[in-house]
């Protein structure tokens, strides 16, 4: 264990760490001026701020926002909603799947079908759902759960018979059901890529119920930016987006976490 | 006496949309208690339907197998198969992929933990047994797997090439470690391989298929003096290469075409 470590791997090191903090250094650099061009550009007049607002703009109505609690308010939606749908989606989107893996017949009749409800744009199902569930959270859910579902059991369920038959072979020559072999080695062996899954599907629902809240919320990010949009209050368009960046960013970061913790 | 394994008039097909595929056609032979039968034949000729039809994984289309003077119906717990690779399951430890079988039988107690616990000490894993098996060389992991298979106490153990994973230095030490954790354990054998050597080197008797649809061509006994009681030793006897020529030639007649 105790390798000598050559002058050669102290200077590969060196380079890196120092490539690595020049990459870091010029991604804050190139917010920074961004940031700084959309400003000055609007006090000099030179972008209309009205449209565009502006940096110093947005962090102003972010404070409002965070001191009147609004902010809190309708990030919570969003998330809340988010996180209600994506646990239906992994739990629709693993037994889906396994009941597809358990009945070729199944499978079989429901292939077309799912490949077509997957490659259709959700949006186009909105209006249908709004008529059916009425203007309000449900409907908003099952919009963001429709985004993310039929993707879901088609990649599980591709997993799910890519799996090596020879382990197959195996519980059954210990004697065991398939029952044994789902419990066995099926779901422990399709746990990384349930996870990866999990990670596009979290994205996905997280479009779903913007799109949800664009046509029926009386809260939550996307209903604060179409609010703003409507009102040509651009500055809450923008914290919002930005808020949105930021939630996505942990969301995608946490399961992240809950990936890392499983490889171990 | 009762033969251990009686197969009788056996003959499998498969059946796709593409055709048929005759695999085996009428093979019958038996195995005493306590031998060591080894199965050689060219490739794709049938010896692991033959192996896959004994242990009950599948059911022949024809013709029946009898153990201990009793028709098997279905799997029976009196066999064990070991298949080519190990496959033990990464996401377990050494331990509890050895209790797998005892796990899935629902036979897991402090009793049989026990027994796998003595199996794994007595064949030197039982410092390994929290480790994951990618931790292990693939020596290791393949005794792992047959403690795995041994644990089930079966009376009959099926072998599919069980060492053409390794690479030939340890594949000759593992096969000389398993074929005498076998005999030790008193245990029936099949051994399906494509090694000549090996076979001559581990078995009581040679069985040779021909070509699929596979049937017996001939049956080789080997008989090696007492003292050679192991494939090293039986490798070194004088009378290896003219059992290993045997075969070679009984292999070749007619066969290669
Ligand atoms: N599940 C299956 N479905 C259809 N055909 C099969 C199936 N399993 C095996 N076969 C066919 O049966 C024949 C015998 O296969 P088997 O695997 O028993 O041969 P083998 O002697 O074990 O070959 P190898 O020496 O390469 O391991 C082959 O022609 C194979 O293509
Ligand atoms: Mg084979």
């Amino acid at each position: 264990m105790t390798e000598q470590v050559t002058s050669a791997q102290l200077e590969f090191v060196e380079r890196q760490m120092k490539r690595r903090r020049w990459v870091t250094i010029i991604r804050g650099l190139v917010l920074f001026v961004l940031l700084g061009a959309w400003e000055v550009g609007a006090r000099a007049g030179l972008i209309n701020d009205f449209i565009f607002s502006s940096p110093s703009r947005i962090f102003f109505c972010f404070n409002e926002m965070v001191r009147d609690g609004s902010i809190f308010y309708h990030t919570g939606i969003t998330i809340l909603e988010t996180l209600i749908s994506f646990f239906f989606v992994i739990v629709l989107g693993i037994g889906g799947a396994i009941i597809l893996w358990s009945n070729q017949m199944i499978s079989e009749v429901a292939d077309p079908y799912l490949v077509m409800l997957n490659s259709l744009p959700k949006s186009a199902l909105a209006p249908i759902l709004i008529v059916w569930l009425g203007a309000n959270v449900r409907t908003i859910i099952v919009a963001a759960i429709s985004v993310a579902i039929f993707g879901s059991i088609l990649t599980l369920h591709n997993g799910f018979s890519n799996m090596d038959p020879d382990q197959i072979k195996l519980i059954i020559s210990l004697g065991g059901s398939r029952k044994d072999i789902m419990t066995k080695v099926l779901l422990p062996g399709s746990i990384p890529m349930i996870v990866s899954n999990m990670k596009v599907n979290i994205g996905l629902c997280l479009v779903g119920v913007i799109i949800g809240e664009f046509l029926v919320a009386r809260a939550g990010l996307g209903y604060l930016i179409i609010y703003g949009s409507q009102t040509f209050q651009l500055s809450l368009v923008m914290s919002s987006i930005f808020i949105l960046c930021v939630m996505s960013g942990m969301m995608y970061m946490g399961i992240g976490m809950i990936e890392k913790q499983i490889k171990q | 006496m009762i033969p251990k394994l009686e197969v009788k008039h056996l003959s499998h097909s498969f059946h796709s949309m593409d055709g048929e595929t005759r695999a085996l056609s009428d093979i019958s032979f038996s195995v005493k208690k306590g031998e060591f039968l080894a199965i050689v034949g060219p490739s794709g000729c049938g010896k692991s339907t033959l192996l896959s039809l004994i242990s009950g994984l599948i059911t022949p289309s024809d013709g029946e197998i009898w153990i201990d003077g009793n028709k098997m119906v279905g799997a029976d717990p009196r066999i064990g198969y070991m298949l080519q690779k190990d496959h033990l399951l990464e996401w377990r430890n050494i331990f509890s992929n050895a209790c797998l079988g005892l796990e899935i039988q629902k036979k897991l107690n402090e009793v049989s933990k026990e027994r796998v616990r003595k199996l794994l000490m007595t064949y030197g894993l039982d410092a390994f047994s929290d480790m994951k098996p990618s931790e292990l060389s693939g020596g290791m992991r393949q005794r792992a797997a047959l403690i795995r298979t041994l644990a089930l106490q079966p009376d009959i153990l099926l072998l599919d090439e069980p060492f053409s994973a390794l690479d030939y230095q340890t594949r000759l030490a593992v096969c000389d470690d398993i074929s005498m954790i076998i005999r030790s354990q008193g245990k029936t054998a099949i051994l399906v391989t494509h090694d000549l050597s090996e076979a001559v080197s581990v078995a009581d008797r040679i069985l040779i298929l021909t070509k699929r649809p596979a049937q017996i061509k001939t049956t080789i006994p080997i008989c090696f003096p007492d003292n050679a009681n192991s494939p090293l030793l039986r490798r070194n006897c004088p009378e290896f290469s003219s059992y290993f020529n045997d075969v070679w030639n009984s292999l070749r007649e007619g066969g290669v075409s």
